[in-house]
């Protein structure tokens, strides 16, 4: 493809075959993606995108029926490989689920426990980080003086921005986002997608949304996928302007899924 | 004529309101009249030598002596011993079942433990005599091996089965979520079993906890028949100890109706079933704590 001479590609994806038991979710998906952009993964419910995007930090490992075939490069690795530290690479590629998961501890605890579990103790220095990333998920204002009230009393959003806040604070490279918005109102809706704009500057997103117009709003590229393969991927407006498939242009102006 | 669905209901509600109830009354009433013929026993015996007396000899030749912290301190030595080792037991072992038993090793383990609760007390407490103390005493060199640490270790045994069953359905509960947020940060399996999982089901596990507390609390066969019946206070986990539920078991039957000591020992039924329920109490509240962050 012509993209991946002009542009570097931080995530790529050969051929991945992924197995629940015997029944295949992906098929061949093959996939770049470029450095510090945003790409939006849509398509039916049931055709495979989160089961694509969990398998880029290897959250599959906990489903011992799930079976992978083919090569995911980060930088170049495979890391698909049998002796790649899954503890490194899930810190250098981070994720935000589809419901907010903060944990039942304090605000302040929710951000410091990925600094902490990867051997950070300089408490002014998980402060300083903890600070930062809550500030950087436009999130600060509204908590800064609750840092040690439990995550779980803020609203949904407050919830999802503290998610972000949490899976940046480690300094991912890579950040995957499972339909980030779809449990919270339209003003949140908003922050989030705002704050992705800004966070693509330092990270490579990755973002699943069942959205038509949230995709065109965020996203650089967008992969359109269906029954477990990848249809079309290009550049967002190509897809949603002139695609090529016959299967994306249905998809795209509302006529299925 | 058909019942209708709403009056089913009703009478349902009704039965389960009544049964709800009368469990409520019959506690009660159990407490009521622990306390009733407990007091009794005040008639004749100064409190301060009940709570404060160190000898329990109600047969003593000179003068009976009612002194309950013997018995009271060989209950908690040999409960607390129990819980030391069965606390930490069964969350691991309860952890290692939810969280990383392969299934065919959990299909066999899971009805074994479960098998485990069904054995008699009396049962135990054979094999605590025929098996546990000669070993107990063989290996610390004792003459005889019917101590503290021997129903100690039978009562853990028993409390274990609860402990394991309770803290597993608690862990299983915490929802995946939390365990897959914790891994996307990198965190180790053992880190997000330590910090994330068994803090987000602690309250389901001091359930647990206070289940095998009060099951340890409140058995006398097995310390009856293992640790020796000596009316003295417990020196220490290799002693001999005669426990509260244990004096009951024994002297209640031997002892004349409306006497001092009759009276006594349901003065140490009540005060075995005041500790019971303040262990409730206080664990209720203890989880309580843990629960305000589980939504
Ligand atoms: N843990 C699992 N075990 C077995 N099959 C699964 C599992 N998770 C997903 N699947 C199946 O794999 C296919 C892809 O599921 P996936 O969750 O990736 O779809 P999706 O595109 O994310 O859908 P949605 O938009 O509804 O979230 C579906 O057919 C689904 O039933
Ligand atoms: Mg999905």
């Amino acid at each position: 493809m012509i993209l991946s001479l002009l542009i570097s590609n931080k995530i790529e994806i050969q051929h991945l075959d992924l197995f629940y038991g015997a029944k295949q979710a992906l098929k061949s998906v093959s996939l770049s993606i470029p450095e510090k952009s945003v790409v939006a993964l849509i398509g039916p419910s049931g055709c495979g995108k989160s089961t694509l995007l969990r398998s880029i930090n290897r959250m599959h490992d906990l489903d011992p029926k799930v079976r992978l075939d083919g090569e995911i490069l980060l930088d170049g690795h495979n890391i698909l490989h049998g002796n790649t530290n899954l503890n490194k690479l899930r810190r250098r590629v981070g994720m935000v689920f589809q419901k907010p998961n903060p944990f039942p501890k304090s605000i302040y605890d929710n951000v410091a426990y990925g600094l902490e579990v990867n051997g950070i103790h300089d408490k002014t220095r998980i402060r300083a980080a903890v600070e930062e990333s809550i500030r950087e998920s436009y999130l600060w204002d509204e908590v800064k003086n609750d840092l040690d009230k439990p995550a779980l009393d803020l609203s949904g959003g407050q919830q999802q921005r503290l998610c972000i806040a949490r899976a940046i604070a480690v300094e991912p490279e890579v950040i995957l986002m499972d339909e980030p918005c779809s449990a919270l109102d339209p003003i949140s809706t908003a922050k989030i997608e705002a704050l992705i704009l800004r966070l693509k500057e330092r990270f490579t997103i990755v973002i699943v949304t069942h959205n038509m117009q949230q995709a065109q709003r965020v996203a650089d590229f967008t992969a359109f996928m269906y029954l477990g393969e990848l249809i079309e991927f290009g550049r967002t407006s190509a897809i949603f302007e002139q695609p090529n498939q016959e299967l994306t242009r249905n998809y795209v102006s509302g006529h299925f899924g | 004529m058909k019942i209708s669905a709403t009056r089913a209901d009703k009478l349902a509600t009704v039965v389960f309101q009544f049964s709800a109830w009368l469990s409520v009354v019959v506690l009660a009433g159990i407490f009521t009249l622990l306390l009733y013929n407990g007091f009794k026993a005040f008639d004749r015996i100064r409190p301060q030598e009940f709570f404060l007396g160190y000898t329990w000899n109600p047969s003593g030749y000179s003068a009976p002596h009612y002194g309950v912290l013997s018995l009271l301190g060989s209950t908690l030595l040999v409960t607390c011993g129990a819980m030391v080792i069965a606390i930490p037991l069964g969350i691991g072992t309860a952890a290692y079942l939810s969280e990383s038993a392969p299934p065919r090793v959990y299909q066999i383990l899971k009805p074994v433990i479960e098998l485990f609760a069904g054995i008699p007390s009396v049962a135990l407490g054979f094999i605590g005599i025929t098996i546990l103390s000669p070993v107990l005493a063989h290996v610390f060199g004792l003459s005889n091996g019917l101590i503290a640490l021997n129903g100690a270790i039978l009562l853990a045994l028993m409390a274990l089965p609860t402990i394991i069953t309770v803290s597993e359905d608690a862990i299983r509960a915490v929802p995946k979520t939390f365990r897959e947020a914790s891994f996307a940060v990198g965190a180790t399996r053992e880190t997000t079993l330590w910090r994330v999982t068994l803090p987000a089901a602690m309250s389901g596990i001091i359930t647990a906890v206070m289940l095998g507390f009060g099951r340890a609390l409140g058995e006398t066969m097995t310390v009856l028949m293992a640790t020796g019946n000596a009316l003295a206070f417990p020196g220490g986990f290799f002693e001999p100890v005669r426990t509260m539920t244990a004096a009951i078991a024994i002297e209640l039957g031997e002892t004349a109706q409306h006497t001092t000591h009759y009276y006594a020992l349901f003065a140490v039924g009540a005060l075995l079933f005041a500790i019971s329920l303040l262990v409730n109490i206080l664990s209720e509240t203890i989880a309580r704590r843990f629960r305000y962050s589980q939504s």
